[in-house]
């Protein structure tokens, strides 16, 4: 374990990067710049009614106070919408020579696929992955699953995507999911029909658009009756937002007894507000699985949601986050407990260095006639310094008396003698720090996927860089 | 003249702003063995851990040259590369961090300072478990994090699983006896006497005379209320075990 990144810093990662569309581009949101996005995309009449409507929320509604600080927030400073090139053209653009060397080296330590490294460098949003690609959308399309860009699903499957869309989450719920409804744009759509197991896991840059790059990208799952499924969402190389603000939002509907499994890294650069929501419907015996990161955004309010609708149904969620400098990181696991026999389990797990600020924002809730339920929730913080910060606000609401709850809290100092421990043993203090940070979230990286748990550790000894001296 | 290995010069060591070593003369040679016995509380492990460069150790005065080098100048990770090696006496649990990987990285770093090439991480599994092997070290536990739910006994096998992958030049033993069953303690001794040439020397702190009949001291000091009070050879540990200290805790 050398550290691979000898000569990278954070800097590089959040060196601004404009992409290439958006001098001139309109800022702020209005009727004009929803009817364009909905006129672009060629969408059905009740999407763009969607959009209006949700401008109107947005419009309507404060910018929530409870959480992070968000008053340096400016929206009407953001760019919602931008055509890069124009698809119907075959235009596609690629300004990869134009991407900072220093940036492609780190994409080249991560070992980022090529044409994923342009999606994310904001160069290129098309591609095709000819073999892997190819293969696996003949295994996919031979067993029914529809798997496809969110903007391609509204044009060829209406009726499904009208059944689901913003349902589970909607744009009534607060300010960024009443804009998201607004100005969505791009994302995947994934449909596992009845019984249907797909064996490897799905995963984003797979789709032969992968155009969800974007910051206000949605996400629409749905596992029907007895399905398995695990979506991977993006992957962990940062993401450079033209815009500083990131509302994207992801919906999962569980059919009963089906499986769905979700997986994300997330790692915006510094300077962009991460507001994004998550949520999934569990109906009787389905299950849902979350597994997420979150590091990047200097400022960042997400808390997937578990609602567990139906009679045994269950949800799992395994989070990391980390709060380096200058960085608040308000997460949370939320779990409704909505039907008897449920059961829920959390781990959570934050670091804190550098004076970053970690907060863990859970709630659970339990309803006054789900009897027989179980909540499991742990959640662990480690300060690697004195002048980093953490904090637990929890809230529980039980409603019965026949339940079985657990919920314990831990905050840890690193440890000296540890430290001293591998030090003593001819590792540097630096490489020694990141195995410690690694074991501490080691219980989460055992559940990723070997790939992804690789690029995960690489990232947090990239954020343990220049933790000595 | 040979110069010594460690030369430990009037050592002072205060923990916490309260001095617990107060003034050591130590000469080890390339080769030897010494051993360190003493009471309770006399300051024996603050001292390894001095020398390992412990962070609350703070030295007051003295020096200490390691194969001629200022030996109190460098980290921690530099002193275990320059060959300093320290078997604890109360092996740390490292949640989450695999036994396997750590020693590899820390292999790396030894071979890399060392000018050598490291053996391939397969080749270096089967040194691994050549070496689990002679020291009855469950295989079993090398994918486990480091001592994490390991028994007492366990861990100090596992410090001297460490000690020979890395191959120090000075390996100081903190009590690494204590916790041992009978035969435990003889594979570990062995374990540690197999290794002893010119280019290895040992710094035993014991409560015990147990060990030596496996590993012949050449020398065996007396250390009481952070002082060295006696120096001897391997007759001395005999008779400590047979009268105990009060002949100088009665002095001091
Ligand atoms: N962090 C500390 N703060 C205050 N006093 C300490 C600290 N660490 C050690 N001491 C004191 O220093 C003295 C020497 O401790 P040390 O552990 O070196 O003894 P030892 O000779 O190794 O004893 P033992 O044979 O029991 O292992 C003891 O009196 C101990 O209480
Ligand atoms: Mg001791």
């Amino acid at each position: 374990m050398t550290p691979i990144f000898a000569h990278i810093n954070r800097q590089i990662l959040d060196t601004p990067n404009p992409a290439p569309y958006a001098k001139g581009a309109k800022r702020g949101v209005d009727e004009e710049v929803v009817r364009r996005i909905s006129a672009d995309k060629k969408e059905p009449k009740w999407m763009l009614e969607h959009r209006l409507e949700s401008l109107e929320i947005f419009q309507e509604k404060e910018i929530p106070k409870w959480g992070a600080d968000l008053s340096s927030l400016d929206l009407d400073d953001i760019i919602y919408y931008a055509r890069p090139f124009d698809y119907a053209q075959g235009d596609t653009p690629d300004d990869w020579a134009k991407v900072p060397e220093d940036i492609r080296k780190v994409y080249d330590r991560l070992g980022i696929p090529e044409a994923e490294r342009k999606v994310l460098a904001g160069v290129g949003a098309q591609y095709e992955s000819e073999v892997i690609y190819h293969k696996l959308k003949e295994e996919w399309e031979s067993l029914g699953v529809i798997f496809l860009d969110m903007d391609d699903a509204v044009r060829k499957h209406p009726a499904l995507v009208r059944e689901y869309f913003m349902k589970c989450v909607p744009s009534s719920d607060h300010k960024f999911t009443a804009l998201h409804g607004a100005v969505w744009s791009g994302g995947t759509f994934l449909y596992v029909p009845k019984d249907v197991k797909v064996r490897d896991p799905l995963q984003a840059y797979f789709r032969m658009n992968a155009k969800n790059m974007g910051q206000f990208e949605h996400t629409l799952i749905v596992a029907d009756e007895g399905a398995d499924v695990h979506y991977i969402e993006g992957c962990s190389a940062p993401q450079y937002g033209s815009q500083a603000l990131h509302a994207g939002c992801v919906e999962i509907f569980v059919k009963p007894g089906a499986k769905a499994r979700y997986s994300s890294v997330e790692n915006w650069s510094r300077d962009t507000y991460n507001l994004n929501t998550k949520r999934a419907i569990v109906s009787k015996d389905g299950t849902i699985e979350w597994v997420g990161g979150n590091m990047g955004s200097g400022c960042t309010m997400l808390y997937p949601c578990s609602v567990l609708a139906g009679d045994g149904a269950r949800c799992d969620h395994l989070a990391i986050s980390f709060a380096n400098k200058g960085q608040w990181q308000d997460t949370g696991v939320k779990v409704l407990h909505l039907a008897p026999n449920t059961s829920s389990k959390v781990v959570s797990k934050s670091i804190s260095k550098n004076g970053g600020t970690a907060v863990y924002r859970g709630m659970l809730k339990v309803a006054s006639h789900a009897h027989g339920c179980t909540a499991n929730v742990q959640c662990d913080a480690l300060l690697l310094d004195g002048e980093s910060r953490t904090d637990t606000i929890p809230d529980i609401q039980i409603r019965n008396d026949d339940v079985t709850i657990a919920h314990e809290a831990s905050v840890g100092k690193l440890s000296e003698e540890d430290v001293f421990y591998l030090t003593s043993r001819g590792i540097p203090k630096e490489e020694a720090l990141a195995m410690i940070v690694n074991g501490f979230i080691e219980p989460i990286i055992r559940n990723l996927p070997l790939e992804y748990a690789v690029e995960m550790n690489r990232l947090i000894e990239l954020e343990m860089e220049g933790s000595v001296g | 003249m040979v110069e010594p290995l460690l030369l430990i010069k009037n050592l002072h060591v205060a923990i916490e702003g309260k001095e617990i070593v107060h003034g050591i003369d130590l000469v080890i040679g390339a080769g030897e063995l010494h051993v360190v016995m003493g009471p309770n509380g006399s300051g024996k492990s603050t001292l390894v851990h001095t020398l390992m460069g412990h962070p609350r150790s703070a030295v007051t005065g003295g020096s200490v040259l390691f194969r001629g080098q200022d030996l109190l100048a460098m980290s921690p990770d530099a002193r275990a590369r320059g060959g300093l090696f320290l078997a604890f006496q109360y092996p740390r649990e490292l949640a989450g961090v695999p036994l396997r990987s750590f020693l590899y990285a820390a292999y790396k770093q030894h071979t890399t300072a060392r000018n050598m090439r490291p053996r391939s991480l397969l080749s270096f599994q089967s040194l691994l478990a050549e070496e689990a092997e002679r020291l009855h070290f469950p295989s079993a536990l090398l994918d486990r994090p480091v001592h994490v739910g390991l028994s007492g006994g366990e861990r100090k096998k596992c410090e001297i699983l460490q000690l020979r992958v890395l191959r120090p030049a000075l390996a100081l033993l903190d009590e690494t006896d204590s916790g041992l069953d009978i035969d435990a303690l003889r594979v570990v001794a062995e374990g540690v006497q197999q290794l002893r040439d010119a280019s290895f020397s040992v710094l035993l702190v014991t409560h015990y005379a147990r060990m030596l009949q496996y590993l012949r001291p050449d020398h065996v000091h007396v250390m009481i209320g952070g002082k060295i009070v006696e120096s001897g050879g391997p007759d001395l540990a005999q008779q400590l075990e047979k009268e105990g200290y009060e002949k100088w805790t009665r002095v001091t």
